[in-house]
């Protein structure tokens, strides 16, 4: 649920949800993957990239089979070989996932916490929920939106992602990233990846504009928030126990979250068409800074080149015109 | 008119010109698919038949080149300045008066001076521009994975600027086959290779 493309529905896949997964399929496991090689599971990671090498690792397997390309190799697509073009700067993941939370079950993409510690007339806690039963308020958690069959956002991702720290100072003004997908475009590793892009509004130091670590749970007393829904007091309390410095002054302030989207992959024919990307409107808008295909032109090239069309047609006319009107003249005379 | 005819254009020749018209038509369509002007066919068909188009046109424009080279017809093309001024005014003034063409066309020069340069210009700039950076758009994943770098954003602006170029050619040259005895009389000249002159 947290993950968008991990959840419930993956015990018992069908096709369209994970194309390997799939109990009337493949019925591959977590571990056909995630191999385990002398204690060391492959695939968790926080800073470095989950699969060390994007190379063909079969048949010779040397217990790395967590990319793509460890069973499909570097140049899978045997039909359409342009599209083999795109695997240095594309990720499998971006065209063959193209929805992510396709199982029927939602995932949570906004979490306001701003609004945890809200309680009815009668003291009791309140939950609120939608018309599938997902919670989209409780006293203790706050404010949250759920989604199914969402769209990813996309960025270049070289397998490194780049965290805001406690230290450092954040932009309240603005939607704080809590991660960074590290790479750009041209610098040889990154790729286009999709993203659950994850947000939420969490309470944050208003006077040194940085990111605190709340006390959460504990009992009553302790200034934990679920002890006392106080986050002035969880705030003071989770620092001092951290032995962080707090200025004393709280705020909330937006946040996201990049989750690479990497499960739930789909069938060959459910892939993005081309057109999803090579269009002006869309799913690769927002990636700018290259040219792409069907997105991107010279608008003064293309201004330019419908004047002179334009202008070519229009003479064309004239001419035509008249030498027509000329032979009738002379064809009365 | 005294009616008398002459075979101006070769078999190889009317072939040539025929699919060369209807690649560069294809291309010309399937070419603004791909730049997003017409979005009457998907991204990845228009894709796959520019792509093989464009592979046809430079394989015709390499029997076209094989062609003029060994039957020297090469020369058609070499620009003169004699009886210029006269051929273009033709054009502005004489051919609303009703005047014959003052260029006497026959199979050992068939181009009048207009035409020599305007068809060199498409054969040895815009034709070979196009061909290029097409080319380069093509192979750009493959040259950079070998170290050469191509900018792809300028060359897909000069492919798309010599596009503009060849529908402007396409539109005047269309308009120019009007101009004849009849309206189709060069377009049936073309197609069976016999050409109504009257000298």
């Amino acid at each position: 649920m947290k993950h968008g493309d991990l959840d419930s529905s993956l015990l018992r896949p069908d096709k369209k949800l994970d194309i390997h997964m799939a109990v009337d399929g493949a019925d591959m496991s977590c571990t056909a993957c995630h191999t385990t090689v002398n204690h060391r599971i492959s695939g968790r990671y926080y800073t470095e990239p989950a699969p060390a090498k994007r190379e063909l690792a079969l048949p010779k397997d040397d217990g790395n089979r967590l990319a793509c390309e460890s069973c499909h190799g570097t140049r899978p697509h045997r039909k359409t070989a342009k599209l083999n073009d795109h695997a240095d700067t594309v990720a499998c993941q971006t065209c063959h996932i193209p929805h992510f939370a396709r199982g029927g079950v939602p995932t949570k993409m906004w979490w306001d916490w701003s609004t945890a510690g809200r309680f009815a007339a009668d003291g009791k806690m309140i939950v609120e929920k939608d018309e599938r039963g997902m919670v989209t308020y409780h006293t203790m958690k706050g404010g949250m939106a759920w989604e199914e069959h969402v769209a990813p956002v996309y960025a270049w991702y070289d397998g490194r992602m780049s965290y805001v720290d406690l230290a450092d100072t954040i932009d309240p003004a603005t939607v704080v990233e809590l991660n960074r997908p590290g790479g750009a475009y041209g610098d040889g590793s990154a790729r286009i990846f999709p993203f659950k892009y994850y947000t939420g509004r969490q309470v944050y130091d208003a006077g040194d504009n940085q990111l605190v670590i709340p006390k959460l749970f504990g009992p009553k007393g302790s200034g934990a928030f679920w002890g006392g829904y106080d986050w002035q007091r969880a705030v003071e309390v989770g620092m001092a126990e951290a032995e962080e410095k707090f200025s004393g002054r709280i705020g909330f302030v937006d946040t996201a979250m990049y989750w690479p989207i990497t499960h739930m992959v789909a069938p060959a024919q459910d892939a993005l068409d081309c057109d999803a990307c090579h269009a002006k409107e869309g799913r690769l808008a927002q990636l700018t800074g290259f040219y792409l295909p069907g997105r991107d032109r010279s608008p003064l090239v293309d201004r330019i080149g419908w004047l002179v069309v334009l202008a070519t047609v229009i003479g064309v006319l004239i001419h035509g015109g008249g030498r027509w009107y000329a032979a009738r003249r002379r064809g009365r005379r | 008119m005294n009616g008398h005819k002459l075979k101006m254009y070769a078999r190889f020749e009317r072939f040539w010109h025929w699919l060369q018209a209807l690649l560069i038509i294809v291309l010309l369509y399937t070419g603004f698919v791909l730049h997003g002007t017409l979005p009457l066919m998907p991204f990845g068909a228009a894709h796959e038949v520019h792509l093989t188009a464009g592979i046809a046109l430079l394989v015709l424009t390499a029997f076209a080149v094989f062609w003029h080279a060994t039957t020297g017809q090469w020369r058609q093309y070499v620009p003169t300045a004699a009886g210029f001024p006269r051929v273009v005014r033709h054009y502005l003034v004489g051919i609303f008066r009703g005047e014959p063409h003052p260029f006497h066309k026959v199979p050992e020069a068939k181009l009048n001076p207009l035409q020599r340069l305007a068809y060199l210009s498409l054969k040895v700039a815009l034709l070979p521009l196009v061909l290029v950076t097409g080319a380069l758009l093509y192979g750009a994943p493959w040259l950079q994975a070998r170290g050469f770098a191509v900018p792809f954003g300028g060359t897909a602006i000069l492919h798309t600027a010599a596009a503009f170029a060849m529908l402007a050619f396409l539109i005047i040259h269309s308009y120019l086959t009007t101009t004849g005895g009849t309206v189709w009389s060069y377009t049936k000249a073309m197609i069976t290779g016999w050409e109504e002159v009257d000298h």
